[in-house]
């Protein structure tokens, strides 16, 4: 029967496999490899991509796929992920893998204002075909800029030369921190607050009172009061989580990393405290991809305590980013600790009620629980006895910028730009005069220096529409144009949004193009500058318009 | 939360919406509240029915006391809140983010009348953008069925919802970040190389037209919309024709029981068959002396050396003429007559009443036979009714659903994804099948069992909860009988002892046992992998026998659900289209029956049950059946062993075929009566959920084709049946309520009432009666009103694999074609998807025989021999081929064996033992199939 022939031509071929690709019997293979041990679940999706990234230089597509398969994902579950985070590089069939060493040159305000321009330029031509030099977003060390990242070596003052010759030395891992460590931090005392609490001696409603004397409020950038938060989440039903934010990318800012580097366990003794206070059976250590020095630090102290904990551990998990500034949003981090795309949640629900795998949660920045200890230890006194201009505390400043000697430094709160410069930066750098500033990093905005006097802290900037965020003040000089610095926030907002909501997704790429103009639409980005803090998802849009108003406002004569 | 299912809940919370107090029920959204108060909030990303995911900001508005705008599609009210949405501040931004989206789409509307984006555009007055565009991606054209035009995209997501938390296919990614942000099928590849199993959910969802039914489908305006219901497998889903100038131009879904808009690729995409050049037109008779056999040159296009042309009245003078000389020389039991599973009911009804009243004999059956008759005789003797006791949708309150020879994401597609959304909300989901399907992964456990050991397991499973004390003891002692039986006979069938059998490591039988009998509900679905054995009815009864002895059934969440696979092979077998039973499952050698049916039918009724479907074709080869009449339906390529289906149907004095198609079975037709596709006709269908549902006619019939029920009207007719159904449709309001009557199951719902809710659950007794989705709560409809537990032994398959042909053959159905193919194969996506026959073979065995994927193989069995492309597949288990039945030039029937279930007369065509070689000589295709008809239609493309 049917023996009526028809053209060939019209005849479509049989799919020699099921639809799409089909898993290749060697990636699968590898990937076995690279998993043993590992778990599966599907927040472990980060994590293994960067098991495969770090074994193989790239994630091909035939191993993506077979980790999908491994991992009972979807491919486009997979592939979402691995094209969200920018530290990823996904090969597909027929295209180059990357070469084996990437520089990436930080090209955030900072660096970019210390020659990371001049860098990028002259780089590619001098460190050959095997080596890739590409930008990138804040490293987290703008006391330093310009700063690079040779492999997962990071380090500050960087010219051609030390490129080249990390490069040449084969320098691509980070030199091994030398903090104060487990033994020598046990030995002066350490965690002996925290065993006092869970053996009883510290009463939990004491011990968040203190919080609330000492006024202590989230480093992070929100402010919310650390001793309200508790109350929050520990009335919520169990089991509690929390999730520590040190994914601090909010460029200018490096306070966190500077604490980690030196004392880590004041840090997690802080963080053992709250998990008592708030009857946490899981924390989750969220650390940025660009510390890779602080992970390694974080994996072997981490390991140390847990070798020999002073008292029962709740089950602490260390997780790493991979390149996403929107991953400080707290809720875009939990999203990221669940192994998805950092996209921030909309809230209510708020993530005290509903967080981390939809269980209430505690988040904390990293350098709010590093004053814990002392706090509870010694009490509020020495802490509020700090501040200036009606302010109380102290505060970490990270300055950067055209000063003498930027860097972390802890200044009472209330100090105003100008003192905090003369008084603790060694001043203006030579041949350089204090033109603008800005208070809490991209998206604080931009003040002039003639707004130099006013208290720098929470609440206090509001009004002028800027705000003191994570603290960090990046200082400009009349070297500086106020408007460049605009651009260059608006484009690092719009390589960083997340890309969910339309104001922000659509709005910081329109505005970054508006902005290039010399003269700006200054009606029509107003206009785009409400829908964005008005109608956007999460703080990155909200705040992205700041410096676009900042320079409309303060600097008119610049557009 | 739907905005119906809300209406339901009392509580209410009065907020001010501009102004105004008004009240929202408690979990309805801003935007929901404020639509059923006539005010319509822009909206972009929000798809009622769909999660809101307040990505889009068209919704914003402003709450009294907030620092900034919320989404309300994404916000519930609070009491006493005041909200804005109309005022300065919402507008701004609404008509703002209107306005960016607006920068970035072409301007060429492409979905004209339905671009959400450009209505809203008008509403908010914004007219153009100030902003300048994005760089636009290239379309992608690489799907036959649809288009993907990236440059139309708003990023609203509303395609990654619709393909990963509605339909659950897992292929749509919103992948990159920032504006670089980017909808991705699978790793960005092209659609139509991708895993898209092309359901078209994302197209029904996106509000642009970036993603679009392919050749511009969008651009042409309906004429009218016609509702109806699909035609293809038994889940039944509601649709709406969109038709213009007498042609489908693309199908929508819609809100039904069943499938809630949802539609597979043959729902959405797979109607265009109906307008194939190859519809029969005009009545065939076969030339003077033309001989019947499997070697004529079959071609649909060109059968004139066959056939002529006849009028209608010589054509049915001719076949009645035909029928009435065997009945009345040889007698009524040398008829037989093969209704359609893909009729309606009224057509059903009205072919079984045609042999039993105009014939005489109870040789009447159809395509059930092939598929569920083994699970239908274990049913009816267990619990008392073949029909299932819950509806696919209980998957939603099951806690545990154990699915067995089942592969619903090709064969009950829809169905699949409840099954799927019941694993995202928590449902523990057991796969068990020898071959690996797309549901496996979603499963809390995975079951490979080897073939053909289906009672080994299930056996093991009952075994386990008797041994573990897991019975339910109370259920046992008040609703079952026979239960000491089923103990004594699972004393054997310890895991341990059946794990070599089964493959399944005892520890894991185990686990899957403790968790179906400990659950608060637990579900069991099961398809052709468990009924196509010799031993089908056996392994019915394992199952049966799993959910009563821990009561399992009767209550939501629960129960036994066999998935029927046509349309209507449900409402078939109830109307009586079986060789045993009358309508409503009445047996034909009950005398109270007969009497009951002679008087309503006005005749003398044969006595005896007829012969099903196996034994008729082995009757006509015998010379025992020397007539048939035989209405859509295809033995010659459906029928196991079908060298010998086709040696029967040559044997007859006459065949009269009625289809839409010359088939291979009208190929050895002596009349064929050119008949009417289901959009060209009104009636109902019983899908496998016991719905009742309406299809309308959408389309007039092509030539001189005339409607089914008409035809058999006018044959019965001129058999001296003296019937007279009136009204418009030939008849068909007449004709249901004179079925109504014959059925007690359905004896409320009313054609009038059908035409009001289109969809109603049975058994509806009573006209106020709103259906009961569950059965079996207090008892079941057996003589006891107790379920039978009836144990089952180990009978090996009829053919194990052997030296010379040691792989086994397992058929079935892909997800792009329906059965024999006469459909699908002539639907121009369908067949471009699926073009050519293929095997599909672990590439480890593929490799024994040194194979690469795609190279022509020869499968042979001891009844015949096939060429066909090899389709590496690590989901077929080693040892073993699958081949779909639907190719005509690589029938897998040729090669299948006829063995029956002694019960339910089921052939064994899941199982059979055949030789694998590379190599061999492809059949040349005929006039339709390989992706002919696409290439026609898309010319360059």
């Amino acid at each position: 029967m049917n023996e009526v022939a028809i053209p060939i031509s019209k005849i479509r071929r049989a799919r020699p496999t099921p639809k799409g690709r089909a898993v290749d019997p060697v990636a699968r293979e590898e990937i076995a490899r690279v998993l043993e041990g590992a778990p599966r679940a599907a927040e472990y999706l980060i994590e293994n991509l960067h098991r495969v990234q770090d074994r193989f230089g790239h994630l091909s597509a035939a191993r993506l796929n077979a980790l999908a398969e491994a991992m009972r994902l979807s491919m486009a579950q997979v592939y979402e992920v691995a094209t969200f985070y920018h530290h990823f590089d996904i090969v597909k069939e027929g295209e180059d893998a990357p070469a084996a060493v990437t520089v990436r040159v930080c090209e955030t305000l900072s660096c970019r204002m210390a020659g990371a321009g001049d860098l990028l330029e002259k780089l590619p031509g001098l460190v050959g075909p095997n080596v890739r030099v590409i930008a990138a977003p804040c490293i987290g060390r703008c006391a330093e800029a310009p700063a690079v990242c040779v492999g997962q070596n990071a380090f500050g003052h960087a010219t051609e030369a030390t490129v080249a010759a990390a490069l040449a030395a084969g320098a691509v891992k980070a030199p091994a921190l030398e903090p104060i460590a487990f033994a020598e931090y046990v030995s002066q005392g350490g965690y002996r607050t925290w065993v006092e609490c869970v053996d009883g001696k510290r009463d939990v409603d004491a011990v968040i009172k203190t919080m609330d004397d000492a006024g202590l409020r989230g480093l992070g950038g929100a402010g919310f009061p650390t001793g309200r938060k508790w109350k929050i989440v520990r009335a919520e039903p169990g089991p509690r989580l929390m999730a520590i934010n040190i994914d601090e990318g909010e460029p200018g800012t490096f306070k966190d990393r500077h604490y980690l580097e030196r004392d880590p366990h004041r840090f997690m003794e802080g963080m053992l405290i709250a998990a008592w206070a708030v009857g946490i059976e899981d924390i989750y250590v969220y650390l940025r991809d660009e510390y890779h020095a602080c992970r390694e630090l974080l994996e072997r102290e981490l390991a140390a305590l847990a070798a020999d904990p002073p008292a029962k551990l709740p089950r602490i998990h260390l997780r790493r980013g991979a390149g996403a500034y929107i991953c400080g949003e707290e809720s875009a981090m939990i999203e990221s600790i669940e192994g998805k795309r950092g996209m921030p949640r909309l809230r209510p629900p708020y993530v005290a009620q509903v967080g981390l795998f939809g269980r209430p949660t505690l988040e904390h920045n990293m350098e709010t629980l590093h004053w814990i200890r002392d706090l509870v230890a010694k009490g509020p006194g020495w802490f509020v006895s700090e501040g200036r201009r009606g302010r109380k505390g102290l505060r970490s400043f990270s300055v950067s910028g055209r000063v003498k000697t930027p860097g972390v430094h802890l200044a009472p709160a209330g100090i105003s730009a100008r003192e905090l410069i003369d008084e603790y930066c060694g001043g203006m750098l030579d041949g350089h005069e204090f033109y603008a500033y800005l208070p809490g990093g991209a998206s604080g905005g931009i003040l002039p220096a003639s707004m130099g006097d006013i208290a720098l802290d929470f609440d206090t900037l509001q009004p002028h529409g800027v705000f003191i965020g994570s603290a960090a003040v990046i200082v400009l000089s009349r070297h500086d144009r106020a408007r460049d610095a605009a651009l260059n926030l608006m484009r690092f907002f719009e390589h960083e949004s997340c890309g969910q909501c339309t104001p922000c997704r659509v709005g910081t790429a329109k505005a970054a193009h508006l902005m290039e103009s010399r003269k700006w639409d200054q009606s029509l980005l107003e206009e785009l500058s409400v829908a964005m803090a008005d109608a956007s998802i999460c703080g990155l849009g909200q705040a992205a318009p700041n410096p676009i108003r900042c320079v409309v406002k303060h600097f008119p004569h610049e557009v | 939360m739907k905005m119906n299912e809300l209406a339901t809940t009392a509580e209410t919370i009065d907020f001010k919406l501009n102004g105004e107090t008004i009240s929202a029920f408690a979990g309805e959204t801003i935007i929901q509240a404020a639509s059923r108060h006539g005010v319509e909030i822009p909206r972009l990303c929000y798809k009622e029915g769909y999660r809101a995911d307040g990505n889009c900001r068209a919704c914003v508005v402003e709450i009294k006391g907030e620092r900034v705008l919320a989404p309300s599609c994404c916000r519930a009210p609070a009491m006493g809140m005041e909200i804005e949405s109309t005022s300065a501040r919402a507008l701004h931004s609404q008509k703002m983010v209107v306005e960016l989206l607006l920068s970035d789409v072409p301007k060429e509307d492409l979905k004209p009348g339905g671009n959400e984006l450009f209505h809203w555009a008008a509403e908010l007055g914004v007219q153009h953008s100030r902003f300048e565009a994005r760089h636009q991606p290239k379309a992608d054209i690489s799907h036959p069925a649809m288009d993907v035009n990236l440059d139309a995209c708003i990023q609203c997501t509303r395609c990654v919802r619709a393909c990963r938390e509605e339909q659950v296919n897992d292929v749509i990614g919103y992948a990159f970040r920032g504006e670089a942000s980017k909808i991705v099928f699978d790793f960005d590849d092209p659609m139509g190389a991708s895993t898209c199993v092309a359901c078209g959910e994302c197209v029904q969802a996106c509000p642009t037209g970036a993603l679009a039914p392919a050749r511009h489908a969008y651009a042409v305006k309906a004429d009218k919309e016609v509702d109806s219901v699909c035609p293809f497998c038994g889940v039944g889903c509601q649709l709406t024709y969109h038709v213009k100038d007498n042609k489908i131009i693309r199908v929508d879904g819609r809100d039904g029981p069943s499938n809630h808009e949802r539609l597979c690729v043959k729902g959405r995409f797979g109607f265009d068959y109906v307008s194939h050049p190859q519809r029969l037109t005009t009545p065939l008779i076969r030339k003077a002396g033309v001989a019947k056999g499997d070697d004529i040159a079959m071609d649909p296009t060109n059968w004139s050396s066959v056939f002529r042309e006849a009028s209608w009245e010589e054509a049915l003078e001719l076949a009645a003429t035909g029928l009435k000389k065997v009945r009345d020389t040889i007698g009524p039991n040398a008829l037989a007559g093969f209704g359609s599973a893909k009729g309606s009911n009224e057509e059903a009804y009205l072919f079984q009443k045609l042999v039993r009243t105009g014939f005489g004999t109870n040789n009447v059956d159809h395509c059930t036979r092939l598929c569920h008759a083994s699970s239908v005789v274990a049913l009816l003797e267990g619990i008392g009714s073949g029909a299932v006791s819950n509806q696919v949708s209980d998957v939603a309150k099951a806690e545990v659903i154990f699915l067995i020879g089942a592969n619903p994401t090709s064969n009950h597609p829809v169905a699949a994804t409840w099954i799927k959304n019941a694993v995202q909300r928590g449902a523990r989901l057991i796969v068990a099948d020898p071959r690996r399907n797309e549901l496996a992964r979603h499963a809390w456990k995975y079951l490979q069992f080897t073939a053909d050991m289906d009672v080994a397991l299930l056996n093991a499973m009952i075994f386990t909860i008797i041994e573990e004390g897991l019975v339910d003891k109370e259920f046992v002692r008040q609703r079952t009988s026979n239960f000491e039986a089923l103990k004594e006979n699972a004393r054997g069938f310890s895991p341990e002892k059946m794990a070599p059998l089964c493959g399944i490591p005892a520890e894991t039988i185990r686990e899957v046992a403790r968790a179906y009998a400990t659950s608060k509900g637990s579900m069991i679905l099961w398809g052709m992998g468990v009924s196509q054995h010799v031993h089908g009815t056996d392994n019915a009864r394992c199952l049966i026998a799993l959910s009563l002895m821990t009561g399992q059934i009767g209550r939501p969440g629960t129960g036994l659900h066999p998935l029927r696979g046509q349309n209507n092979v449900q409402g078939a077998s109830d109307a009586g289209l079986i060789p045993m039973m009358y309508p409503d499952y009445i047996r034909v050698d009950d005398p109270d029956a007969i009497a009951r049916f002679e008087k309503f039918w006005g005749r003398t009724l044969d006595h005896k049950a007829g012969l099903t479907v196996v034994e008729i074709m082995d009757a006509a080869c015998e010379g025992r059946i020397k007539g048939m009449y035989i209405m859509g339906e295809n033995p010659a390529m459906s029928d196991p062993n079908a060298h010998h289906a086709r040696e029967g149907l040559a044997a007859l004095d006459m065949l009269v075929v009625q289809d839409i198609f010359l088939t291979e079975t009208a190929y050895f037709a002596d009349v064929v009566l050119p008949a009417s596709a289901w959009p060209e006709k009104t009636g109902t269908v019983s899908n496998t959920d016991r719905m009742v549902q309406l299809g309308k006619r959408a389309l007039d019939m092509p030539g001189d084709a005339r409607q089914d029920l008409w035809i058999i009207q006018q044959l019965a007719n001129k058999l001296g049946c003296g019937w007279d159904y009136q009204g418009p449709e030939s008849g068909v309001a007449e004709v249901y309520e004179e079925m109504r009557q014959a059925m007690d199951t359905i004896a409320g719902i009313t054609w009038d009432r059908l035409q009001e809710q289109s969809s109603v659950t049975y058994p509806c007794r009573t006209e106020d009666d709103p259906g009961q989705p569950v059965v079996f709560t207090e008892n079941f409809p057996t003589r006891d009103g107790l379920g039978k537990f009836v144990p089952a032994d180990l009978i090996p398959a009829n053919e194990r694999p052997d030296a010379q042909y040691p792989f086994v053959l397992i058929t079935g159905r892909q997800l792009e074609h329906w059965h024999t193919g006469s459909m699908t194969r002539r639907a121009s996506v369908l067949d471009a998807i699926e073009p050519l026959a293929v095997g599909s073979v672990h590439p480890l065995d593929l490799d024994a025989i040194g194979c690469k994927a795609g190279d022509v193989i020869t499968v042979a069995s001891r009844r015949g021999e096939i060429a066909l492309t090899a389709r590496a597949d690590d989901g077929t288990p080693r040892g073993a081929v699958f081949i779909p039945f639907a190719f005509y030039e690589a029938a897998a029937n040729l090669l299948t064996n006829a063995a029956l279930d002694p019960f339910g007369k089921i052939a064994e065509v899941k199982y059979c033992a055949v030789t694998l070689k590379k190599g061999g000589k492809l059949q040349e295709l005929g006039s339709y199939g390989g992706g002919q008809s696409f290439a026609e239609k898309s010319g360059a493309r």
